[in-house]
């Protein structure tokens, strides 16, 4: 009798439980603050974004940055962030069960993640393009020339799609799509001539060339699969975290049109500009308002400074995967580029 | 007062045979309701599923299934249906969700029908040899049983595809070696052989009737006479086909810009990952075919060995004969385990089911509808082996009671 009613109580608190539970489900922010530590969605494998550097065995990248930029913002420590290494097919699930609280993983925005896979892009931080890389020995010039061969790319990406859609546009049929989990098999499997391309992002392309023993090996094809915008990704309808994490991507932006750096975040919170002393936290601020510390952005750029300082660090001519900013979309819009943040007040 | 009542029913009805219905009643009423409960606590869980994904504004449904899959797997037919027959074709970014399931699904259940095949093959052997009288021969096939059981399969799948096959000469270079077998990186070329164009149905009619008729002259039981004339029936209806236009072309591997093309091609994914399984199971079966060996009586081998038989001839025809029988079901739990091992071909990008899967649900956004027909399928794949199994288990095991 008492192992019965003991059932019939359990089956009730489960009930209300599991029918209670999606109710109850307050803000990723809240969440975060109450753990101390920012769970970030990267990889490991894409040198240049996010990359598990074997010399110094550290994670580096501007992904990478970003992640740490983020646990700055909101914990004001941009070591208190625990990285969960992802795969290209991984990255949504990991954030939408809330395994993550943000991702950063050179992901391209398109229309059908916002749809179907629920989940809230964060503003662009990096304008890249798809494209192919080809061993030199082969010859090959242009996509038409590949037809025949085999192509490989990472699964679950922007890319396989993006193949498939130009191959149909361009006509061409005899040309087998192979698809590993993570980039670095892809790499390994042109280096051995399984696959006559490896197709992906060109910085990423442009990276991996860099990091071969030979770089001259391989040559990056001039055609492309289009454009390829990166962003980070928070859960669907989460405004109170979703708000924050993009005011905080456009503060990089900002603190590069300002001029604000690590080394001179001090001079800067002198300044007169009260719009500068607000962003910084001196007077007042808008951390408040974001439910976090005023001094939100100053210590985020303390800790990893503005989008270019984070630019050149992963991306800069001091280092393998060196990308020139000039003239493209990857300046700040006061250079011509595309980075913009709207104004802070 | 109820007390009372309670007892009165029972003292004036309690014959046995009321006795055993009650029993059987409050037993099916108990039964009953845990049965209701589980469903309910099933139903409950599905809704609060539903509700969860409802607040994350996912919705759920399987229509997604028919929708274009816009991506493209490196091989994989999928059933076309026109008809009463399906035509296999291959399958591209147009065909649908469900059709990619379907290629992957036939990839899996290439790779584990072969693999139960072959791995047999090699298993029993390796048993057998287990238990050789060579002191070499049993040390060795001990040795490559041990270390094939204890290593994960897994890096076993890295070694035979990174290690092995794509360390095979590069395209292009081996092509000219031998027309009939071509192993380059990109795989494994055989000829492929093919009904040629003229072939119709009638053709076809009087190659079935020849096969009829010259597998009958096989057979010992018909007498000498009749046997002359069923191969002579049998071999007017291959002219008669022959005339109609009946014949088999091999389609041979051809030299492409990116080395061989055509004919049978095993890629190295698929390559790979059958070697693995095939090896890896080779060693279990080995195992589970020794420990059936020494389980039987000692009895038979002296019996044999009383009767001058060799010992090649006792374990073909007096010990592997009993053997199966007793083995049976623990070869079915290895068949099993070894489709559901497929799945490890996502490693190398083998499109198997459950790697596709992962991609059909990634670029559709469905990963829960998804996983669950995966699983769905792969547990009817299962059901399916051991069915097949039980039903041989029975038809042998009928012989013995």
């Amino acid at each position: 009798m008492r192992l019965r009613s003991t059932i019939g109580y359990f089956c009730t608190a489960l009930a209300f439980g599991l029918a209670a539970a999606p109710t109850a489900r307050a803000s990723v922010l809240d969440d975060v603050k109450q753990r101390g530590v920012l769970n970030c969605a990267t990889g490991d494998a894409i040198p240049g974004f996010s990359y598990l550097n074997p010399k110094t065995s550290k994670m580096e990248g501007l992904d990478v940055d970003l992640c740490r930029a983020t646990a700055a913002a909101v914990l004001g420590d941009p070591d208190k962030v625990h990285f969960v290494i992802v795969t290209g097919k991984s990255r949504f699930n990991t954030v939408t069960t809330g395994q993550a609280d943000v991702g950063f993983f050179s992901t391209t925005v398109y229309p059908v993640r916002e749809s179907a896979i629920a989940v809230d892009f964060l503003p662009i931080n990096f304008y890249d393009a798809g494209g192919f890389m080809v061993k030199a020995s082969t010859g090959v010039e242009t996509v038409k020339d590949l037809a025949g061969g085999t192509i490989c790319t990472t699964q679950g990406t922007a890319t396989e799609v993006a193949l498939a859609n130009l191959f149909k546009s361009q006509n061409i049929t005899d040309i087998k799509v192979l698809t590993f989990d993570s980039a670095d098999k892809v790499f390994a499997a042109l280096g051995s001539g399984r696959c006559n391309a490896m197709a992906t992002d060109k910085t990423a392309l442009a990276s991996w060339r860099g990091s071969s023993p030979k770089p001259d090996d391989y040559i990056i094809l001039r055609e492309g699969t289009g454009k390829s915008p990166f962003a980070g990704f928070v859960v669907a309808n989460d405004s109170k975290w979703r708000n924050l994490l993009r005011w905080t991507v456009f503060g990089l932006f900002q603190a590069e049109e300002w001029g604000i750096t690590t080394a001179n975040l001090d001079e800067m919170k002198k300044s007169p500009d009260p719009v500068i002393r607000k962003f910084l936290g001196v007077e007042g601020g808008m951390g408040e308002d974001f439910h976090v510390s005023n001094s939100f952005m100053a210590d985020m750029i303390k800790a990893v400074g503005n989008y270019g300082e984070m630019y050149d660090r992963s991306l800069g001519p001091k280092t393998p995967y060196y990308i020139d900013r000039t003239g493209t979309p990857n300046a700040s819009w006061v250079n011509g580029g595309l980075l913009y943040s709207p104004p802070w007040e | 007062m109820i007390e009372a009542k309670t007892k009165l029913w029972r003292s004036s009805l309690a014959t046995p045979s009321v006795k055993r219905y009650v029993a059987r009643v409050r037993y099916k009423l108990t039964h009953g309701a845990v049965v209701a409960a589980v469903i309910g606590l099933l139903i409950l869980i599905a809704l609060a599923i539903h509700q969860n994904l409802t607040s994350r504004g996912i919705d759920f449904s399987f229509a997604y299934l028919s929708a274009p899959s816009r991506f493209g797997i490196s091989e994989g037919l999928a059933p076309v249906w026109t008809g009463w027959a399906p035509i296999f074709e291959s399958v591209d970014a147009t065909s649908s969700n469900l059709g990619m399931l379907e290629a992957g699904l036939f990839n899996t259940l290439k790779v584990a029908l072969l693999a139960i095949t072959f791995s047999t093959l090699v298993g029993v052997a390796l048993g057998v040899l287990r238990l050789s009288t060579n002191w070499l021969v049993r040390n060795l096939a001990f040795a490559i049983g041990e270390f094939i059981r204890n290593t994960p399969i897994l890096i076993q799948l890295m070694f035979w595809y990174f290690a092995v096959l794509l360390q095979l000469p590069s395209s292009g270079s081996a092509t000219k070696v031998s027309k009939w077998l071509v192993v380059e990186q990109s795989g494994v070329f055989l000829p492929l052989p093919h009904l040629s164009d003229s072939a119709g149905p009638a053709s076809g009619f009087f190659v079935a009737v020849a096969i009829a008729f010259l597998a009958a002259a096989c057979l010992r039981r018909f007498p000498a006479r009749w046997r002359i004339a069923l191969l002579g029936v049998g071999l007017c209806a291959i002219g008669a086909s022959y005339a109609l236009g009946f014949g088999i072309n091999l389609d041979w591997p051809v030299l492409g810009r990116f080395g061989a093309t055509g004919g049978l091609h095993f890629t190295p994914e698929m390559s790979a990952i059958l070697i693995t399984i095939i090896v890896n199971s080779a060693g279990y079966i080995s195992e589970i075919v020794r420990g059936g060996i020494e389980g039987l009586a000692k009895g038979q081998w002296e019996a044999a060995a009383a009767l001058g038989l060799s010992r090649g001839d006792t374990i073909r025809d007096i010990v592997l004969p009993q053997v199966f029988r007793i083995i049976i079901p623990s070869l079915t739990n290895r068949y099993i385990s070894l489709t559901k091992d497929t799945a490890i071909g996502i490693a190398i990008g083998f499109p198997e089911l459950f790697n596709v899967s992962g991609t059909v649900a990634n670029q559709s956004g469905r990963d829960f509808e998804t996983v669950i027909v995966v699983m769905t399928i792969y547990l009817l794949l299962s059901w399916l082996i051991s069915a097949l199994a039980n039903f041989v288990n029975r038809r042998i095991a009928l012989e013995r009671a």
